[in-house]
């Protein structure tokens, strides 16, 4: 306990480094174990995720993805709130983005956008008001309700896709393809207009940009307006924010929503900037992985971006692994996990050595 | 060498007590709750051990059933150097304890609670068998039955209290530990537990009651130990003591410290408050029908021990608990509960509260000081240009200003919290309060934890701020505090008012005495 102080600085950038840094050592020792050369595949990986336009494409798709789910953790976390709801309501997110590009005629991408974008956060947030509404007033626990509302969710984007989406005839549960005009613009196509070539394949898209924009608004949202010191003050201390006047209800019930509607927002760029339909597992797991993000960033939004971009060249960066060498899917997987393992959940492992190298220090 | 006499003498008067302590001390971090602590229980006594609340007990007796270690001392168990690491040594040196608030699987039966943790074996219906032959022992002998099948939650609070001391006894345990034990039961339920103490004194065991309430050590000990402030400052044998003795050794009588006032001009009644009512979540009632009435430029002062309903008065009157009763604001009736009885309401009736734990309630410990300055007050215009942004800017100069009026140290606003001490932190919120001028005053233990320097400085402002017209209400565990700041002086004993006294027609034994429910 009384080495427990370490300064702010080392706290977010030092712990997460060196948990980062034991995870791949693990990792390495892994790779190593199936006898195949740490050193090529951390080469393989880089090169993967970063050497050509085309691998930070893909790097910057995921994150993309990761940045929307892992604000949506910590937005919640800054209230103390565990939202592990953010796979439900990405798919629910998904649902409102498909319905809007399907139901109206739009004349530009630009109005879609705006539209799909509402209309994920909306269904976002509506998924996350109802554990939001139980844990507030009928002390249901969040985790709990979250947790089995992502099931509800899956079922019932199934239930959608099979019986009121799916194209007449097909045998594929997803919804038709959206009209032309509502195709994303691709980071290529921007980067064209300023002159910088970038690789055709990659997903990635405007989204990305609706992203960081995100993380300045919600970092604006929680440093520089009422709502998000109340949600800071209510995270901090529930009987001080008691005695301030704060009601602990009405901030579980806001801050879920502002968090279901950014989990919400990752089908912009997983529906409308990639797949162009809705499929059965659009989400494809970063509603998890935005735990990790947002435990790794520090429910930070700087920290979230970060975090977001080190997921995204794993997920990438281990595709290319499973191509090119000799190590199965699996082992990617599990290199991931450990990262997991180390950022979040093994995280005062790593925490108390670094502050007791610092009371040495600042005991001399 | 043979011994001498007296060393003898020494060694069978150790065999004659179950416990003695010898010179425990316990710190937290910088506060030091256990100071050189020495004391002796005979065997087949009954020893109180009164004190205020904060005066360490509970603590030394956490560290007699192993919950925390002492840094210094020895314990000895009848006569037996004693380690005691975690509670399963207590228990197996004969030590019992009674918590105040209990431990008991609600929904498990008596007998089913009375062998938990302490089976005889992987089946249960053997230990139950002897758990059944015990109890119907015990109830015969000492007035303690209790249905063996009942359900904890269906039995009232003294039966559930009953299972508790069956539960040390069904451990063999020699020595009874009862902390509050009469807190939560009615007067004829107190009785029937002094009789059943009484009873197990009787047989040789020995019983440890913790209390604050001096009726029931002069009912029912044989010898007193008091504690202040940490330390053991005293023990008597109860039949050649005096309740107005005990009191005087409780609060004790530290140079006095004389604040500079004029007499109060009171001016119109700001806060009149008619039979308050407050029922907690156990439904044991907290406040039991309190009156009163504070004017515009006087101090009421609220003397009372800890934990008879001072801080649930608090709680009421900033909208923090909901209460039966009428109550006027500037004569204006406004509502105890429901809609517009809530913290913000209060406040804007210009109602400021220092509450009495400043780092639960009164700071958010992890925020800047800027932040804390707007804490309650983040609605306030000033601090908020538009309905998107905070001025937060704005805050750190403001906050600036009050910090250097209220010589906060270091008057830094970009400082958390958690890095100011205590006395800086108290003034911090006295800081955010005061300088709002507001009509009514609710302040809670303005100078706990808090060193003279400050003391003299918070009191300072409390009197200014009582010349500048407000009404104050202020409730202290501290009878000087108590005695040379206010102008009235009402005393809580119970969730009732014992009397009132002005302050120049009284003195800190006549309080002590009403304080322990004697007047």
């Amino acid at each position: 306990m009384s080495a427990g102080r370490i300064p702010n600085w080392a706290d977010v950038t030092l712990v997460p480094l060196f948990s980062v840094a034991l995870a791949f050592a693990l990792s390495a020792v892994l790779i190593w174990a199936i006898g195949e050369s740490p050193w090529d595949a951390v080469k393989l990986m880089v090169q993967g995720a970063f050497g050509s336009s085309y691998g930070w494409g893909y790097t910057l798709f995921y994150a993309t993805n990761f940045i929307f789910t892992g604000l949506a953790v910590a937005v919640a976390f800054q209230a103390r709130l565990f939202n592990i709801g953010g796979e439900g309501q990405a798919l629910l997110g998904g649902l409102g983005v498909a319905l809007v590009c399907l139901y109206i005629p739009w004349p530009h991408w630009s109005l879609a956008l705006i539209a799909a974008s509402l209309g994920a956060a909306l269904f976002g947030a509506a998924w996350a008001i109802i554990p939001g509404y139980l844990q507030a007033r009928r002390g249901s626990h969040i985790v709990i309700t979250t947790i089995m509302f992502n099931f509800i969710a899956a079922s019932l984007l199934g239930y959608i896709l099979v019986n009121v989406l799916r194209v007449r005839g097909s045998q594929d549960p997803a919804s038709p393809r959206f009209p032309a005009e509502v195709a994303l613009p691709k980071l290529h196509e921007m980067l064209a207009l300023v002159g910088i070539p970038f690789s055709r394949v990659p997903p990635v898209n405007i989204s990305l940009l609706l992203a960081i924009f995100m993380c300045f608004a919600v970092w604006f949202m929680l440093w520089r307006t009422r709502l998000g010191y109340q949600i800071r003050a209510f995270g901090e201390s529930e009987p001080a924010a008691e005695y301030a006047g704060i009601s602990p209800a009405r901030i579980t019930i806001y801050v879920m929503l502002i968090s279901g509607a950014l989990a919400g927002l990752m089908a912009v760029n997983s529906v409308m900037g990639e797949q162009q339909r809705l499929v059965l597992n659009a989400v494809e797991g970063a509603g998890f992985i935005g735990i990790a993000v947002a435990l790794m960033g520090r429910n930070h939004p700087f920290g979230v971006f970060l975090a977001a971009i080190l997921f995204g060249f794993l997920y990438q960066g281990g595709a290319e692994l499973a191509l090119w060498m000799s190590i199965p899917r699996e082992l990617i997987v599990v290199i991931q996990a450990l990262v997991i393992l180390f950022t979040g959940a093994l995280d005062n492992m790593v925490r108390m050595p670094i502050a007791r190298l610092f009371a040495l220090r600042g005991g001399r | 060498m043979a011994l001498t006499e007296p060393q003898m003498r020494q060694e069978t008067a150790a065999s004659d007590h179950a416990i003695e302590l010898r010179g425990i001390s316990k710190a937290f971090g910088p506060v030091q709750a256990n100071k050189d602590i020495s004391i002796r229980v005979r065997r087949g006594t009954i020893h109180g051990i009164v004190g205020e609340n904060g005066a360490g007990k509970s603590t030394l007796m956490s560290i007699l059933y192993g919950f925390y270690r002492a840094d210094r001392g020895e314990i000895l168990i009848n006569g037996q150097p004693t380690e005691i690491p975690d509670s399963l040594a207590a228990i197996r040196a004969g030590i019992g304890m009674v918590f105040q608030h209990f431990k008991l699987v609600e929904n498990f039966s008596v007998l089913e609670n009375v062998i938990l943790g302490a089976e005889a074996g992987g089946f249960l219906r053997p230990s139950l068998a002897r758990a059944r032959g015990l109890l119907q022992d015990l109830a015969r002998e000492f007035e303690l039955n209790v249905n063996p099948d009942a359900l904890i939650e269906d039995l009232s609070v003294g039966h559930q209290q009953r299972v508790e001391i069956l539960k040390a006894l069904y451990r063999e345990a020699d020595i009874l530990i009862l902390d509050e034990p009469t807190g939560v039961l009615t007067p004829s339920e107190a009785d029937h537990l002094f009789r059943i103490l009484r009873g197990l004194k009787d047989q040789g065991k020995t019983i440890i009651l913790i209390t604050h309430k001096l009726r029931e050590i002069m009912e029912v000990t044989d010898e007193v130990s008091v504690m202040r402030r940490g330390e053991m400052v005293a023990t008597r044998v109860t039949a050649q003591t005096s309740p107005t003795e005990l009191a005087e050794l409780m609060v004790g009588r530290k140079v006095l410290l004389r604040v500079e006032k004029t007499p109060a001009q009171p001016g119109d009644p700001v806060l009149q408050l008619e039979n308050l009512r407050v029922v907690d979540s156990q439904g044991v009632e907290k406040l039991r029908g309190i009156s009163l009435d504070i004017r515009a430029g006087e101090i009421l002062g609220i003397a009372g021990v800890a934990g008879n309903g001072q801080s649930e008065l608090l709680e009421v009157l900033a909208g923090l608990r909901p209460a039966e009763g009428k109550a006027r604001l500037r004569g204006t009736p406004f509502p105890l509960s429901g809609s517009g009885a809530d913290a913000q309401t209060r406040r804007a009736q210009r109602i400021a509260h220092v509450p009495e734990d400043r780092q639960r309630r009164g700071l958010v410990m992890n925020f800047h000081a800027w932040e804390n300055i707007a804490f309650g007050y983040h609605h306030d215009p000033a601090y908020n240009p538009s309905a998107w942004r905070m001025d937060n800017d704005a805050i750190r100069e403001d906050a600036r200003g009050k910090m250097e009026r209220f010589d906060v140290r270091p008057p830094d606003p970009l400082l958390k919290a958690s890095g100011f001490s205590g006395g800086n932190q108290q003034k911090i919120v006295l800081a955010r309060e005061m300088e709002r001028n507001p009509d009514l005053l609710l302040v809670g233990q303005p100078t706990r934890g808090v060193d003279i320097g400050a003391i003299e400085f918070i009191h300072q402002q409390l009197i200014h701020l009582r010349d500048a017209g407000s009404a104050i209400l202020l409730v202290s565990v501290e009878l000087d505090e108590i005695l040379s700041l206010s102008d009235r002086i009402v005393v809580m004993f119970d969730g009732r008012i014992m009397g009132e006294r002005l302050p120049e027609a009284t003195n800190a034994q006549e309080l002590g005495l009403m304080m322990a429910g004697m007047a």
